[in-house]
């Protein structure tokens, strides 16, 4: 007998994030680091708990070791509980044969034996790849309140990027009358952010509808609210008022990691009452030197820092010999940063080593033509050998021999 | 020696008195080091990881900050069905008053949990000393000698301790005679008390000691022993420093800074646990000024710091000078401030304007939650 619970969060942990290249070559997106000691994954989580909801799945397809064995026994996150806590569903054998998660509806409608273990009256779907904090609380209060069948978060984005995101068309009380996917001209900025309250019995409903449709993607997007809403049911638009970032892409992903430096940026990760967990390895504090230069930058525990760090965020045991130059880039645990070397507009993944006066990224100020300027990716494990360029936009996914 | 036949077990209190401006609230296994740990946790890292899982620690007063750290010993993977962390408050019963005066009524207070356990063997250790060092090899001697009992030693100027044993070896290791020092000696063989033998000698010379109301353990239980009982030195490597007061905790964290004592005590093969707190990464701001410092996670520099360790959490606002100093955890350093050689306790705060200094050899204490 499992303790019923009023609500169950479902965390979509299984996209590959193609667009994250070398970073996704061996872990999936919600694993991916960020901010200095966290996982994007950590977000989600911690919204979930410190929102109140203790039953956590995640549904993992894509590369699931290291998220396997990042969550473990959801400890970190208060969520090695008698009744719930965190759960890690990938696709699995039926009688009928077995299948991988086709969509994200098909993802929930997999394991709706799962959620009615708990039989709750509502289920929250959230998406392992947007860093953001929020109380989800307040948007289950929001749902109840308007007696919806369905509940979208919805963010209010600047009209010229309006066009990248799925648009809700809203009126006065909130309900939701029109739905446009990435329209070249927006009528709307209200765009929504992948977190959707459900009353766990309708959601069921078309969870099941949705798999006998010939030809759907089982998309929550595409297919399933599209047509609740074609019948009528109850959507509503809870709008949320604070920072949210989708960090699909290389770029998303830079610029969310600097945004932490940026006082005006709405993400206090110092916030107590809002704490963000992390699984965090024992370090001990990081050291900076007397040689070191370090400006406005964030820095994790084990880090040894004995050259310039600019604008920068780096993660658990970094090593920054003397004379390396960081700018403007991203360092993940590990990494070894030799002397005389610049880093500079990129992202350098876990346990990489950039060797003696190798050069990665390029200044955009020093580029011929801006257009073939972007941010330089090197995958984890990499060696790049002394002396060697690392150009901007590249992503380096082997060793690279030195150039001296 | 096979790890798992072994217990620890932990003084939280030891020589409390020596470092009294920190112990005031709180024992000296609580007291906060290195920018994130708190002394007892050296003492159970080096437990955890040569493979003990049972580990009694022996409190006597002000243990409310000890337990808060301890939790139920998760950080130190303690927290199990089998063996794992005891907490060993003082017990009151007929024949025992409470609040223990001296290690042998420590121990003796705890016989039930030392009786009960099924390990072999017994190591103690005190929390005044912070090291990093390989127990397996301290087993492995134990064994190979054929001690009754097994003391690491260290070469140097002894701490000024109450009872702190220094050693004479012969050439076997064993030791021929110990003498006992209140004030310090200088090059001499000094004990680190840490100790290792059997479980069943430990309870016979416990109750040996009780039953003839001998109450030091250094005297009564060691220096009394030395002809009777096979007692061998071992000259462990790696670091071991021991607190004997605010100066010497001083010295010893500034140590810190100098990167081979840190990679010693910081080793990747044997990591030091301590409780999670869950900051954030440290930010620098734009202006501030670091050299030669240790920063943990969660603290917000603005200002000009140097030479100096600061813990989680601290905040240097703009334009603050500090230097030479050691910051504890929640600590507020306002606008425009100069500190010199100060060791501020949590959660202090130094308003704006404020000049502070002291001397390296007489550091400024500022206590917890004390405004400036």
């Amino acid at each position: 007998m499992y303790k019923k619970n009023e609500c169950v969060a479902m965390l979509l942990a299984g996209g590959q994030g193609s667009r994250l290249g070398v970073l996704t070559k061996y872990i999936a997106k919600p694993a991916v680091p960020y901010g200095g000691k966290y996982r994007i994954i950590d977000f989600p989580l911690s919204n979930c708990v410190n929102s109140g909801i203790y039953t956590v799945g995640v549904l993992t397809q894509y590369q699931p070791l290291e998220l396997n064995d990042y969550i473990g026994n959801g400890q970190p996150w208060d969520l090695d509980r008698m009744s719930g806590g965190v759960h890690m569903l990938s696709p699995y054998q039926q009688i009928k044969g077995s299948e991988w998660y086709k969509g994200t509806a098909n993802a929930i409608y997999q394991n709706i034996n799962f959620i009615d273990r708990y039989d709750p009256e509502y289920v929250i779907i959230l998406s392992g790849d947007h860093i953001y904090k929020m109380d989800y609380s307040k948007m289950l209060a929001f749902h109840k309140e308007k007696k919806a069948d369905c509940t979208i978060a919805m963010l209010e984005v600047p009209w010229d990027e309006a066009s990248r995101f799925g648009l809700m068309l809203v009126n006065d009380d909130g309900a939701i009358t029109e739905f446009e996917e990435k329209p070249k001209n927006p009528r709307s900025n209200k765009a929504s952010m992948g977190v959707y309250t459900f009353t766990w019995s309708k959601l069921k409903e078309y969870l099941l509808a949705d798999e006998a449709t010939q030809g759907s993607s089982n998309d929550f997007g595409k297919d399933l609210i599209p047509s609740m809403h074609k019948n009528g049911e109850r959507l509503f638009a809870y709008p949320f008022d604070g920072y949210w970032k989708d960090v699909g892409t290389i770029d998303s992903l830079w610029e969310a990691n600097l945004d932490l430096l940026n006082p005006k940026v709405d993400l206090d990760l110092s916030d107590n009452s809002w704490r963000i967990f992390s699984n965090s390895p024992a370090a001990p504090p990081h050291y900076i030197s007397a040689d070191a230069d370090v400006q406005n930058s964030m820095i994790a525990g084990g880090c040894e820092i004995e050259g310039q760090v600019d604008f920068s965020v780096l993660f658990a045991n970094v090593k920054v010999e003397k004379n390396a130059v960081i700018r403007d880039s991203i360092v993940m645990p590990g990494t070894v940063i030799k002397a005389g070397a610049v880093v500079q507009y990129a992202i350098v993944a876990e346990n990489a080593v950039v060797e003696e006066n190798a050069v990665i990224g390029e200044r955009p100020e020093a580029m011929e033509n801006l257009a073939d300027w972007g941010v330089a990716v090197v995958g984890s494990g990499v060696r790049i050998g002394r002396g060697a360029k690392v150009p901007p936009t590249a992503m380096i996914d082997s060793d690279i021999e030195g150039a001296e | 020696m096979r790890a798992n036949n072994v217990f620890g077990l932990v003084y939280s209190n030891s020589y409390d008195s020596a470092l009294s401006e920190l112990t005031n609230l709180r024992t000296m296994g609580s007291v906060p080091f290195g920018g994130r740990y708190r002394l007892i946790d050296f003492a159970l890292s080096n437990m955890v990881n040569c493979g003990i899982s049972t580990v009694g620690v022996i409190t006597k007063s002000n243990y409310r900050s000890l337990m808060d750290h301890l939790g139920t010993g998760k950080p130190w993977d303690l927290s199990r069905k089998r063996a794992g962390m005891f907490i060993l408050p003082p017990f009151l019963s007929a024949g025992s008053g409470g609040v223990y005066h001296n290690r042998i009524e420590a121990l003796h207070g705890s016989l039930g949990f030392i009786s009960r356990s099924n390990e072999e063997y017994v190591v103690i250790c005190d929390s005044n000393v912070i090291c990093n060092l390989d127990f397996d090899k301290l087993l492995d001697a134990h064994d190979q000698t054929g001690a009754d009992i097994t003391i690491a030693y260290k070469h140097g100027n002894a701490p000024k301790l109450n009872d702190m044993m220094t050693f004479t070896t012969d050439d076997s290791g064993r030791i021929t005679a110990a003498a006992l020092h209140q004030h310090g000696a200088i090059d001499v063989d000094y004990s680190l008390n840490i100790y290792v033998m059997r479980k069943a000698l430990l309870e016979r010379l416990i109750n040996e000691a009780v039953g003839l109301s001998r109450n030091d353990f250094e005297q009564d239980i060691i220096r009394r022993n030395v002809d009777s009982l096979k007692i061998f030195g071992y000259k462990p490597q790696g670091v071991a420093r021991t607190i004997d007061g605010l100066q010497s905790y001083y010295d010893i964290s500034m140590e810190l800074l100098n990167s081979v004592n840190r990679n010693a005590l910081f080793t990747p093969e044997r990591p030091i646990y301590t409780k999670l707190r869950d900051d954030m990464p440290a930010i620098y701001g734009l202006g501030s000024n670091v050299k030669n410092c240790l920063v943990a996670d969660g603290c917000i520099i603005d200002g000009e710091v140097e030479n100096c360790v600061l813990f989680r959490r601290v905040r240097i606002a703009k334009g603050a000078k500090v230097k030479n100093s050691i910051i504890m955890q929640d600590s507020f350093i306002g606008e425009n401030t100069e500190l010199n050689c100060v060791i501020t306790d949590k959660s202090a705060v130094i308003k704006p304007g404020k000049t502070l200094s002291g001397a390296e050899n007489f550091p400024v204490f500022v206590g917890k939650g004390i405004v400036i």
